[in-house]
């Protein structure tokens, strides 16, 4: 018995893949081959089940073809070491056909997770092989999400398992103190993959993997396997409170458009909704973090219905929260927005200064975009387009320059630049 | 991020193809391993060698926008030879990838030291979020 194969047949294969991979990694004690199996295993499934139907027991089926690819490997690698030693050696070694659905192990997400996030591999190879491994994806779609060559990506995904064979992590779930402290990696990583849905954005859109959703599901996954841990909730809840703007974030010729002139009748509710359902559950087990705050400061905006009504001395009191927890350059310059919404923006030219010492800062262009921004506030035009000018050719994101050099076209046009009399007794009046 | 390693050659000078057979075969050699290296790194996008410049051309719209072709432009000091585009984890990476092209063994074995251009290749918008 088989059922026709649809898109729901899809996300159930990348579902079943890091349950398979866990079973077959229990069973042979080898990760790396294993995920190679899976793998392939994955690839055999999607066209064999396109034209032959999805099979009764679909988990079953790819463990067993994963099987069998490393049992074939296995047999392969023993007949080569037999030609080299001319040594018979016994077959003994070969995996007997059980019941390997008895290996599986609810957490096995989760220990892959952990595994795939760990701080001994770099950022990009554990963001490639926790798409690969726990999302399920291939090769292929992750190196067409990341343009770059799939023998790139390959030899990225690789060298991620060598390194987990390097540092030999165990392939059981970390203890809960160990947890604890290597969760904020894990993440880190779905963050990064989320913001990398956005930052890739760039070049042929048509057939590109949507990596926010990816993340999402990811995030959504892991929620499931820990319930009750707060940050992994507010980090569902920011992607989906940010998710929730991505049709009004960018116009009809892809410009960037900020978040107070977006149309916030275009912003998904139900997303909203569910985020912001997530972070009240989250707040009320009272263990503030990171993520749980960011998720708060994007519910305030989410729940604007206007720019003008957003309340920014809420947000100013988050950002003083978050300071404390999180005391990086971006929050320290996100901060100074909020307090210059709320104070003037002589304050937030005021606190600038402070952060013009940061060497975290130095030389980045959104220390210059927000200036340009409180100059414009201030009427002093003409520094206003300088410093627009200057992040505009510091910032590396194509729709932000684009963005830039329009608000400085946009200022020098207006007729309210330097040589505008009024506006330089404008500046002059607030200092 | 990616970054476009440019490798620029002056045009005064021996130039490579009046090499002596040795220091050519160390110089392909390698290039040819540095590229697999990368590969094997997962850090390689694109790397591509380009013409001599006596196959350039410089094209400009005519009339009705036809190509209007001019040949090579002597006036020109250097001349990009070949161009590399990398994935990698920090800028640093890069530019450590591009002394090592800088590097490049040349006449006689010695390093080149030719000067690499680092730019980064731009990206789409930016996550509205913190870190």
């Amino acid at each position: 018995m088989t059922k026709p194969w649809d898109t729901a047949s899809e996300h159930l294969l990348r579902e079943l893949a890091p349950q398979v991979l866990g079973a077959v990694t229990r069973r042979f004690r080898d990760f790396a081959s294993a995920e190679d199996a899976v793998q392939e295993a994955m690839i055999a499934a999607f066209t064999h089940w396109q034209g032959e139907g999805v099979p009764e027991n679909p988990r079953g089926w790819l463990i067993q073809v994963a099987c069998r690819r490393m049992t074939d490997q296995l047999r392969s690698a023993i007949a080569r070491r037999e030609r080299e030693t001319a040594v018979a050696r016994e077959a003994e070694t070969m995996a007997p056909t059980i019941d390997l659905e008895s290996d599986m192990d609810p957490d096995d997400t989760l220990i892959l997770l952990f595994m795939c996030c760990h701080p001994a591999l770099t950022s990009s190879s554990a963001i490639a092989l926790t798409l690969r491994a726990v999302g399920g994806l291939t090769t292929a779609e992750i190196a067409n999400a990341f343009l770059v060559p799939e023998a790139t990506m390959a030899q990225r995904i690789s060298r991620a398992k060598q390194s987990i064979k390097a540092s030999a992590i165990p392939f059981h779930l970390p203890s809960p103190p160990e947890r604890a402290e290597r969760l904020p990696a894990v993440l880190h990583v779905l963050y990064l993959i989320f913001s990398e849905g956005y930052a890739a954005s760039i070049g042929p859109q048509l057939q590109r993997l949507d990596l926010a959703g990816e993340a999402i599901r990811l995030t959504r996954g892991m929620k499931n396997l820990l319930p009750d841990d707060p940050e992994v909730a507010g980090l569902l809840a920011l992607m989906l409170l940010t998710h929730a703007r991505r049709r009004a974030r960018t116009g009809a010729d892809e410009e960037l458009i900020p978040l107070d002139k977006q149309n916030r009748t275009l912003w998904d509710r139900a997303e909203i909704s569910e985020g912001i359902e997530l972070l009240t559950g989250a707040l009320a087990k009272g263990a503030v973090g990171l993520y749980q705050l960011q998720a708060a400061i994007a519910a305030v905006h989410d729940e604007a219905a206007r720019a003008a009504d957003t309340d920014w001395r809420q947000i100013l009191a988050l950002y003083e929260l978050l300071k404390r927890v999180s005391p990086g350059p971006m929050v320290m310059l996100n901060h100074a927005i909020a307090a210059a919404m709320v104070e003037g923006p002589a304050k937030g030219v005021e606190l600038l200064r402070a952060l013009d010492s940061d060497s975290r800062l130095a030389g980045h262009y959104r220390l210059d975009a927000v200036r340009a921004h409180f100059l414009e506030m201030l009427g002093d035009y003409e520094n206003a387009i300088k410093h627009y000018r200057i992040a505009a050719a510091r910032t590396t994101s194509i729709p932000e320059r684009n963005y830039l050099m329009t608000q400085a076209a946009r200022l020098a046009e207006s007729g309210k630049s330097y040589s505008d009399p009024r506006a330089t007794a404008r500046s002059a009046e607030r200092p | 991020m990616k970054y476009m390693l440019m490798m620029n050659t002056m045009r005064t000078g021996r130039g490579v193809p009046e090499w002596p057979k040795k220091d050519l075969q160390a110089h392909i050699a390698f290039m040819i391993a540095l590229n697999q290296e990368l590969h094997e790194r997962g850090e390689l996008v694109s790397a591509e060698g380009l013409s001599f410049p006596d196959q350039a051309r410089l094209v400009r719209a005519g009339k009705d926008g036809t190509p209007m072709t001019d040949g090579v432009f002597p006036e020109s000091k250097e001349f990009l030879a070949g161009f590399w585009i990398i994935d990698v984890e920090s800028p640093e990476r890069a530019y450590v990838i591009g002394a090592r092209i800088s590097a490049a063994p040349g006449p006689g074995g010695s390093p080149l030291n030719i000067p690499i251009e680092v730019r980064p290749v731009m990206s789409g918008p930016p996550p509205e979020m913190l870190q």
